[in-house]
């Protein structure tokens, strides 16, 4: 069974219909892409699987269970975790406590236990700061810890979003254009960091792109998009082979 | 993945550091030896002071910290002060007993009005808790059982171990350890999973939502936890006046409350303490300006707003 499964997938803004029964599934521990031209809809398919937006129709289903309709924070703690395609950190706030930010949802102790000073309440404070420490190793910002991630480079901001997301604890990631703004150096080690987030925490990846080179590169299995449906779906040869794929990106020749 | 390294010193909850301890701590011995200096006058001010101290950390959870802008925050003040002066003047309840009924109490009125509301955003929310201060300061007109618009007289003054606080004195330091007991409190909650989770709202909700933080529950929690604090400071308020009419309540002493806030930098507590005893203060200092103390505060007001828009003493972060 797939890990993320998306049946007839419907969305309407008032009388514009933005996506128009999508249907894909994303295996477990993948990497798979969503490609498609600007304003095909992918950030708007990001924000009904997270939960931003109702979807009109269709099922999404995460490891079995239907998730369609719920609110975002339910979604999270069901271990479906996500970036932002403008960075949506708090800025005002330490690197630290952003990647902190991930482990609430996987935490438990509120505001009596907070006044009391309960041990168990400092242990899971301790455990939810080193959890933090531990991601921000993984994407290589530790030693930013405690500087204002406003303040960090653009890069690292983008890092900090990938810690934060995967301090919830998720099953499967989406990261919506996480190379956008990047250089090169940086694109290479963002395809790097990605293969690691799969291969070492067994996290399933799923990625809007625009870059074509890195969506080539890096993903198993790439979904084509274009005026909200699905024009395309399979490996990247697969793909780049397909006429309707070419006719999206470069048009027909009439 | 390696495992975590230790972590550097600035990492270590800033309560620990000698810097910010020892101020505080010399602020609390000032405090302490107050009333033994001062006449009647000063300690009836410095009283009021701390009670202000007390309602400007309450209201901070809510404005501070979850970003949530509330106009009727003496409303809460008001449920504590009747729950308790009621219990105590009309059914004899011990006073000390009274505190957590009015608790709940506030529990209950902030649901009540944060349930629906919370979802809405901070000036749809601004609109409605103004609104709802009022309606209690109305209905507290209007009833029988709160004296109606000359109010509730005759409220015990309370005892503990034999001993009935009664002198200014009494309360100055009842009103005291109320507000270390809350700074306390504030303390420790802004330095946990939920005091987080609430700058996490107030920064960005979706972001917020997107990393799994429940932000109407994390709202409601603010504003229970601020209408709780304001409903104790009632109590005591209630006790120490023996008499409290609609008009303690009114939507000037909820901007009183906020302008302490503001003032002072909301978000960290030395700033709201700070501007909290100035709004005490301020129209004691004030007094010889006569008629002209209203132009004289205002263009105060205006200064600090045109030159430290943070507030006084304002969070590092913001």
């Amino acid at each position: 069974m797939a890990l993320l499964e998306v049946r007839d997938l419907r969305l309407s803004f008032g009388g514009l219909k933005v996506l128009h029964d999508i249907s894909f599934s994303v295996e477990k521990g993948a990497i798979n892409s969503l490609i498609g031209p600007n304003g095909a809809g992918k950030t708007s398919l990001f924000n009904c699987l997270t939960g931003f937006y109702k979807p009109k129709g269709g099922s999404i289903r995460l490891g079995g269970r239907p998730i369609t309709g719920l609110p975002p924070h339910r979604i999270t703690a069901l271990g479906l975790a996500r970036t932002f395609q403008n960075i949506r950190l708090f800025k005002e706030m330490t690197v630290l406590e952003n990647a902190m930010s991930g482990q609430h949802c996987r935490s438990r102790h509120g505001i009596v236990s907070a006044i009391l000073h309960l041990p168990s309440q400092r242990r899971e404070e301790e455990n939810i700061r080193t959890t933090g420490m531990r991601w921000l190793d993984f994407v290589g910002i530790q030693q930013h810890a405690h500087r204002l991630a406003g303040g960090l480079s653009y890069g690292d901001q983008r890092r900090l979003e990938l810690a934060r997301a995967l301090a919830s604890t998720p099953e499967l990631i989406l990261l919506d254009e996480p190379a956008a703004g990047l250089n090169e150096r940086e694109k290479l080690d963002l395809v790097h960091l990605i293969r690691r987030v799969r291969d070492e925490t067994g996290v399933t990846v799923l990625l809007i792109e625009h870059d074509m080179g890195l969506v080539m590169q890096v993903s198993e299995k790439i979904v084509v998009f274009d005026y909200g449906q699905k024009i395309a779906d399979g490996t990247p040869e697969a793909v780049r082979a397909d006429p309707r794929v070419i006719e999206a990106y470069l048009g027909t020749e009439d | 993945m390696t495992e975590a390294r230790i972590l550097p010193a600035a990492a270590q909850p800033r309560l620990m550091r000698w810097s910010v301890v020892l101020p505080a701590l010399a602020a609390v011995a000032c405090a302490l030896v107050l009333p033994q200096f001062a006449n009647a006058y000063v300690t009836e001010v410095a009283t009021t002071a701390l009670l202000y101290v007390v309602l400007c950390l309450g209201l901070n959870i809510v404005v501070g910290y979850a970003g949530l802008l509330d106009l009727g925050y003496a409303a809460f003040f008001a449920v504590g002060a009747y729950t308790s002066g009621i219990l105590t003047a009309e059914f004899g309840l011990n006073f000390w007993l009274t505190i957590p009924v009015a608790m709940a109490a506030a529990c209950v009125a902030g649901i009540i009005i944060g349930a629906p509301t919370l979802r809405l955003r901070s000036d749809y929310l601004a609109i409605v808790t103004l609104g709802f201060g009022e309606i209690v300061r109305i209905i507290a007109r209007n009833l029988d059982i709160t004296g109606g618009a000359s109010g509730l007289i005759g409220i015990e003054r309370p005892e503990i171990f034999g001993f009935k606080l009664m002198q200014v004195q009494h309360f100055y330091y009842a009103f005291l350890v109320l507000a270390l007991l809350t700074a306390f409190v504030c303390l420790s909650v802004e330095r946990s999973r939920m005091g987080r989770a609430w700058f996490y709202v107030r920064y960005d909700e979706d972001a917020a939502a997107g990393i799994g933080i429940n932000r109407v529950s994390a709202k409601l929690q603010a504003y229970m936890m601020g209408a709780v604090i304001a409903s104790v400071a009632g109590c005591l308020y209630a006790a120490k006046m023996t008499a409290i009419s609609p008009e303690s309540f009114t939507f000037n002493q909820s901007l009183l409350i906020l302008l302490g806030v503001v003032l002072g930098g909301m978000g960290r507590i030395p700033g709201v303490v700070l501007g909290a005893i100035l709004v005490a203060l301020l129209p004691e200092v004030l007094r010889g300006a006569g008629t002209y103390r209203p132009l004289v505060t205002a263009v105060a007001l205006l200064a600090i707003m045109l030159f430290r828009p943070n507030g006084l003493w304002p969070d590092k972060r913001v």
